[in-house]
């Protein structure tokens, strides 16, 4: 039963801790059963009011008291630790793909290790290392990219022999292992006394706990937090902070404005056994075999064994709320392939007697990373939820974060593929997040490959040419819920179907891409860039410009008619955008921004804009579609359709002019690619969007115009290291860090945000420099390839990672672009990166513990591939194979 | 020519047909839980016929599949009459009398019989009041009897079959004024069916045979596992009893001719049935009949033919073999089928393929482990088995359409393959017949937790 659940997962030792909120709102457990439910008043105000009181709302609660933030209330409708965290299954692991998940949960670790001697509650913390088992070689290499990460980052991590793996675990079938990765700082913990122990030193700090209290609705005045209305009655307030668990969608959605927090609950079954007749040792390592969906750890003398199957059961897709978890039914039918997966990998365990399959909800998110942030649309609405059953793995360092967020105006660590605002209203719908949950789970213990796209939930948001596109062979992939071309396969070639194409090593799309990079180097080619976001924003007089002049690092007071790339850059000079805005009249300009920065962008302006009904702003995305025509006879492709000279004298580069294109009148015509190469790009109303492309495939016929993708895209923007915002930048990079100088007009004139940052790097230097990196000994046919997130090696040290890589078909050659930072030998410290720095080091590229010798560049190529050669070119002729 | 698995399946479940026993106060008090039935034809229209109804004046439930040949009138007539003569010869003499009193009165009849009939089991209008005539004299003739003993089982049976064929063939030998029902009684007598019936009645199975369908009980054994007990004997070639039997009944210089070719005269495949008065009638009536009956009958080359050395009539008898069967809790099921099953499968095979499929199915409740102690090796192994059975029957609801899914589409390892079963379902009119035969199916589910309690009773 449930109550057995709460006594064995959590040894709970309240009269050991005695804090004082317990003695408030548990009394009605300690005295006698007539005591009236809620002897403390909730307070009719406080700064913040923490909903949900698990694993995540007690670390905010103890994080933001820690960093100095006391007046706080945390409501729990429940009572502390009883939901998902009560049921969770206590791992503490850090073997995350994603870096900043990684940074998590080695923070969590670290926490929870001292988290007892802080608090007095006995977290049940017990180092006993995870081992992280390949049946594959693909697995084992996926296991060697964590590795490597892990490395660099400190944390002990090694890959080992099955041999090894059965001498660190008496039970383990090693006969059809390839390998494994030992992580030896991996723990265990009682999530519930860790949430208990966290809400205990908050509770010290003076936050206000209160149980069995639900928020109905939270209350909103001019688009900010006001208040919640809860069963008890309302408190004031400036933050509330949704850490509803499996709830936060549905609390999120009850409120007048509504905060889109797209989570999913689904089943989620373990198992728990009597202990065996020798009782395992508490610090036995816990077993991870993905290939055999399951995780087991040792609990109490016996095991606990749970995992991801690969039909997993959504649940309460229409809202059923609960005050808590019910025990929901055991399925044992369900369970039968993890069981048959636990005893093939621990067949001695087959006379163990069973104790129960326990089931307990856990939510998932649409792209299995978790939601961290603010509200879009409702300033000082925060939110940490959907842990995509790693709460345990992430609190600690999901709190730390968030609690910094609403501190500091921002987390100490780039959060943005956690954040909020990477999801639009789109996935909002519960019948997507249903398909997607149901894919996302299976996908936690699924080969993470790269370029992997998923399959649910697609076709959302489409071009008006999709079907055109579709039917001549194009590749999808989605972003931000849009539809965008990988690569077109020509017709009567046969590509490996998805399963198979899945590798780390050269894809079968290699020499498909490479024809569409050459021909836009020779030719022109036509991309489907509709999903960019755009927006226009205008005034009736000046007030546009001195905003945007304001708000955007480079001069925007440029002739109409001309495109000014430029970063929209925060306090500390990050990039929080990268857009190309042209100036379409006077008092209009059209900016143009990467895909998912449609929420963020729109609500990072929206807060800075001035309350001025005379300066409007429009999200114009949907109004325009966007095709990109690069090549060198892009030119004559465009003047044959126009009518009009469209040579550089007559339109020089980044130059923007609305003009006819065939018989469609108004498409804007700028002269950018965001590749380097010569060409332009065409935002045509989407009525003419179908003629306009028939018309440049028609046209183009003569100068053997084809179809082209995002994968040549790439390719081309990389080897001529053009950084994306969101792969490259993020808020923590500066335009002085990746070379961006000229973009800045440090001196237009008047302030801007980030000036002064921008300024101090100027005279100081900068701490980390946005490289190229050429692979030297790399074998494309037969080596793994590069992704992104690789460690940089100078010198055989340590300097930074990849963050994005390619095959350059021009340089023949694998290029990675990344960062790299100057670690100070003997401390550790950061030093300023010089450019002797970055070009008098001997670098290797670490791919899956495998090192290739780089060449590191801080300029691009370009002039190998115009027509204007510059001196540098001399040493890189060697490259070039004719 | 290809169908999908859709299509299959709304061929193979076009005449399904279940039937639950309702439950009385939350139990259900009958030795029976219910039963599917389900046919698939193979001639057109189809010849075989099935019944089932529970007793309302006795207790007790009948049941029966019913073959018919040369047409299916025959057939058609017995699925509609043989539960009413088996009802009538079970009631005690006060029911008799107070159910001929209601006639005699013009008062409303007691019902005898509750029909569990699928939509396109029809009963033909036109001749009910022949047929309740026929019925009636029978009753009448019951009441004067009056033996004063209890109605035994086995007796009433045979009698009730035995009675009917006579009424089948006395009914064509007097025709009627009404043409078509004149015409109706004398296809009726010159096809034939043969009748393989079920009563159960608590712990009381009575199975009565006339022919070549068959009963088969399926049984659980203590390990888990099926097997299958016969309850009738085919009356056919293949019995040596049978063949026996004829032999005793006709002089010895007929032996070589009775039982040619496996059949009867050369002709008839099964050695009971009713009707096939070609078999029953001297030649002089047979004659006699077909002259003075509707042109349609002495057009017919078929009803004009008389067997070859014909010299002893009559060669064919309804009479049915009774088994009584005191049902065990062991017994969880009976399956009644026409030779169109037995033919394909063997009747292991059929206890083991509904015995899983009625587990699976039926009892595949969820697991609970409770307070038991469960090992994680056996709870392996029980769940392992319960998908290798959930895979292959989650497609049907019904074990007989299950069964029928396995007799027409088992590939040689004995598993359900769809192409096979699509070719044999796609096979035009015309050549169905050669490939497979009618199929009608009964499956009978037994109330272990009844039958053991009745058991401890006595």
């Amino acid at each position: 039963s449930a109550g057995m659940f709460l006594r064995l997962l959590s040894d709970v030792r309240w009269q050991a801790a005695n804090p004082k909120w317990r003695r408030m709102t548990c009394c009605q457990r300690s005295t006698s059963s007539t005591a009236e439910p809620h002897p403390v008043s909730l307070p009719a105000q406080a700064q913040v009011v923490i909903c949900g009181g698990g694993i995540m709302g007690t670390s905010v609660a103890y994080h933001l008291s820690k960093m100095g933030w006391k007046d706080i209330v945390l409501l729990e409708q429940g009572r502390l630790a009883a939901g998902t965290t009560r049921f969770c299954a206590g791992i503490v692991s850090t073997a995350r793909h994603v870096s900043i998940e990684l940074k998590m949960a080695d923070y969590s670790n670290k926490l929870y290790q001292q988290l007892e001697q802080e608090t007095g509650v006995n977290t049940g913390y017990t180092k006993t290392g995870s081992i992280s088992l390949a049946q594959t070689q693909d697995r084992l290499i996926s296991l060697k990219r964590i590795a490597s990460s892990l490395n660099v980052m400190g944390i002990p991590c090694e890959i080992i022999t099955p041999k090894q793996v059965a001498q660190l675990h008496p039970l383990i079938n090693i006969h059809d292992l390839v390998g494994a990765m030992y992580v030896p700082e991996d723990a265990l913990v009682s999530s519930a006394n860790v949430s208990l122990a966290l809400a205990t030193a908050a509770s010290r700090n003076g936050v206000q706990i209160h149980e069995r209290t639900s928020v109905s609705h939270v209350s909103v005045q001019k688009g900010r937090v006001t208040g919640v209305e809860t069963d008890r009655g309302q408190i004031q307030c400036q933050y509330f902070v949704n850490c509803a668990g499996q709830w936060a969608y549905e609390l999120g959605h009850s409120g007048e404005e509504p905060v889109n927090i797209p989570l999913h609950a689904c089943e989620h079954f373990y198992l728990l056994t009597h202990p065996l007749k020798e009782p395992l040792a508490s610090n036995l390592p816990t077993v991870v075999d993905p290939d055999g969906r399951i995780y087991i750890r040792n609990w109490q003398g016996g095991i606990l064994s749970g995992g991801f199957e690969k039909n997993p059961k959504p649940l309460f897709t229409e809202g059923r709320n609960q005050l808590e978890i019910q025990n929901l039914q055991e399925d044992w039918d369900h369970f039968e392939p993890l069981l048959s997966a636990l005893l093939r990998r621990m067949p001695d365990l087959e006379a163990l007697q069973i104790m129960q399959l326990v089931n307990c909800p856990e939510s998932f998110t649409p792209d299995m990373r978790c939601i961290m942030g603010e509200s879009p649309t409702v300033r000082g609405y925060f939110v940490l939820a959907g842990m995509n059953s790693a709460g345990i793995s992430y609190g600690g360092g999901a709190g730390k974060y968030l609690a910094e967020w609403m501190v500091n105006g921002y987390p100490s660590e780039n959060v943005w593929p956690l954040d909020l605002k990477r999801f639009g209203t789109l996935q909002s719908s519960r019948t997507f997040l249903r398909h997607r949950v149901m894919e996302v789970m299976p996908l936690m213990c699924d080969l993470k490959v790269p370029r992997w796209d998923f399959q649910t939930g697609r076709q959302l948001r489409t071009s008006p040419l999709y079907d055109r596109l579709d039917a001549q062979g194009a590749r999808w992939m989605e972003k931000h819920g849009f539809e965008r071309v990988k690569y077109f396969v020509p017709p009567g070639k046969d590509l490996l179907d998805l399963d198979q194409s899945k590798t780390f090593y050269k894809p079968d799309w290699f020499d498909i891409v490479g024809s569409e990079v050459k021909c836009c180097k020779e030719a022109v080619c036509v991309i489907d860039m509709s999903s960019f976001t755009k927006f226009e924003i205008s005034s009736t007089g000046d007030q546009a410009l001195e905003t945007l002049q304001y708000l955007f690092s480079n001069d925007l007071d440029v002739p109409v008619g001309h495109v000014v790339h430029t970063g929209m850059l925060n306090e500390k000079g990050g990039y929080e955008n990268d857009c190309s805005i042209a100036r379409l009249s006077k008092r209009s300009f059209f900016m143009i921004s990467p895909t998912d920065q449609q929420v963020h962008c729109w609500a990072w302006l929206k807060n800075r804009l001035p309350d001025d009904s005379n300066l409007t702003m429009e999200d114009v995305t949907w109004k325009y579609t966007a095709l990109n025509l690069i090549g060198p006879r892009a030119v004559d492709v465009l003047s044959e359709l126009s009518y009009a000279p469209m040579t550089p004298e007559h339109f020089p580069s980044l130059f923007c002019k609305e003009m006819s294109v065939g018989y469609a009148n108004g498409i804007r015509v700028m002269s950018i690619t965001h590749t380097g190469e010569p060409g332009f790009m065409l935002y045509i109303p989407i009525e003419y969007a179908l003629h306009v492309y028939n018309e440049v495939m028609n046209m183009g016929q003569k100068y053997g115009i084809r179809n082209a993708g995002y994968y040549a895209l790439r390719s081309l923007r990389i080897e001529k290291f053009f950084a994306f915002w969101g792969q490259d930048l993020d808020a923590f990079t500066t335009p002085m860090e990746c070379g961006r100088e000229f973009q800045v007009k440090l001196e237009k004139g008047m302030e801007f945000v980030g000036q002064e940052a921008l300024l101090e790097q100027k005279q100081n230097g900068v701490y980390k420099r946005f490289t190229m990196f050429i692979l030297e000994d790399h074998d494309t046919d037969t080596d793994l390839w590069p992704w992104w997130g690789e460690p940089i090696f100078r010198n055989g040290r340590y300097v930074g990672k990849t963050t994005s890589s390619a095959y350059s078909y021009s340089l023949e050659r694998h290029v990675c672009l990344g960062f790299v930072h100057h670690f100070d030998e003997k401390t550790g410290e950061e030093l300023v990166v010089t450019t002797d720095f970055i070009n008098q080091g001997e670098y290797e590229i670490d791919i899956a513990g495998q090192r290739f010798q780089a060449k590191a560049k801080l300029y691009p190529f370009s002039s190998l591939f115009t027509h204007r050669r510059r001196k540098d070119e001399v040493e890189l002729s060697s490259y070039q194979r004719e | 020519f290809y169908l999908t698995p859709p299509q299959v399946n709304s061929i193979l479940k076009a005449n399904e047909y279940s039937f639950k026993v309702p439950e009385f106060d939350g139990k259900n008090v009958s030795s029976v839980l219910g039963f599917d039935s389900n046919q698939l034809p193979a001639n057109a229209p189809i010849e075989d016929r099935r019944s089932a109804a529970t007793c309302l004046q006795t207790r007790g439930m009948l049941l029966g599949v019913f073959d018919g040949h040369a047409g299916c009138a025959c057939a058609q007539a017995v699925s509609e009459r043989l539960f009413y003569y088996i009802a009538v010869s079970l009631l005690p003499h006060e029911t008799l009398l107070e159910i001929e009193n209601a006639v005699e009165s013009g008062r409303a009849l007691l019902p005898i019989l509750q029909w569990h009939k699928h939509p396109n089991d029809y009963f033909s209008k036109e001749a009910s009041k022949l047929y309740f005539n026929s019925l009636r004299t029978y009753w009448q003739e019951l009441i004067d009897l009056n033996s004063g003993e209890t109605t035994d089982v086995k007796e009433a049976l045979i009698n009730a079959f035995k009675r009917l064929d006579n009424d089948i063939s006395l009914e064509a030998q007097v025709g009627d004024p009404n043409s078509f029902l004149n015409y109706l009684v004398l296809r009726v007598a010159f096809s034939g069916a043969t009748a393989c019936v079920a009563h159960v009645d608590g712990v009381d199975l009575h199975i009565a045979n006339t022919g070549d369908s068959r009963a088969m009980l399926g049984v659980q054994e203590e390990d888990g596992s099926w097997s299958a007990v016969n309850l009738s004997y085919d009356h056919n070639a293949q019995n040596e009893h049978e063949v026996e039997r004829v032999k005793m009944e006709h002089p010895k210089s007929e032996e070589k001719s009775l039982v040619k070719q496996d059949r009867l005269l050369g002709l008839l495949m099964p050695f009971r049935a009713f009707g096939d008065v070609k078999f029953k009638w001297s030649i002089e009536l047979q004659k006699r009949v077909v002259e003075s009956g509707p042109d349609q009958l002495n057009d017919n080359e078929y009803t004009k033919f008389i067997p070859p050395n014909y010299y002893t009539p009559p060669y064919l008898t309804a009479e049915p073999e009774v088994i009584h069967h005191k049902l065990r809790p062991q017994d969880k099921f009976l399956v009644l089928a026409t030779d169109g099953l037995w033919e394909t499968m063997h009747r292991q095979d059929v206890a083991r393929i509904v015995g899983e499929y009625l587990t699976g199915v039926h009892h595949q409740q969820p697991i609970a482990v409770g307070g038991y102690k469960v090992t994680l090796g056996q709870m392996h192994g029980l769940l392992t088995e319960r998908r290798a059975r959930i895979s292959s029957v989650f497609e049907d609801q019904n074990a007989a359409t299950h069964l029928i899914r396995h007799a027409v589409g088992n590939n040689e390892f004995g598993t359900v393959d769809h192409e096979r079963l699509s070719k044999m379902l796609s096979l035009p009119e015309e050549l169905a017949r050669m490939y497979r035969d009618d199929i009608t199916i009964i499956v009978v589910q037994f109330n272990s937790h009844v039958i053991g309690a009745c058991q401890n009773d006595e």
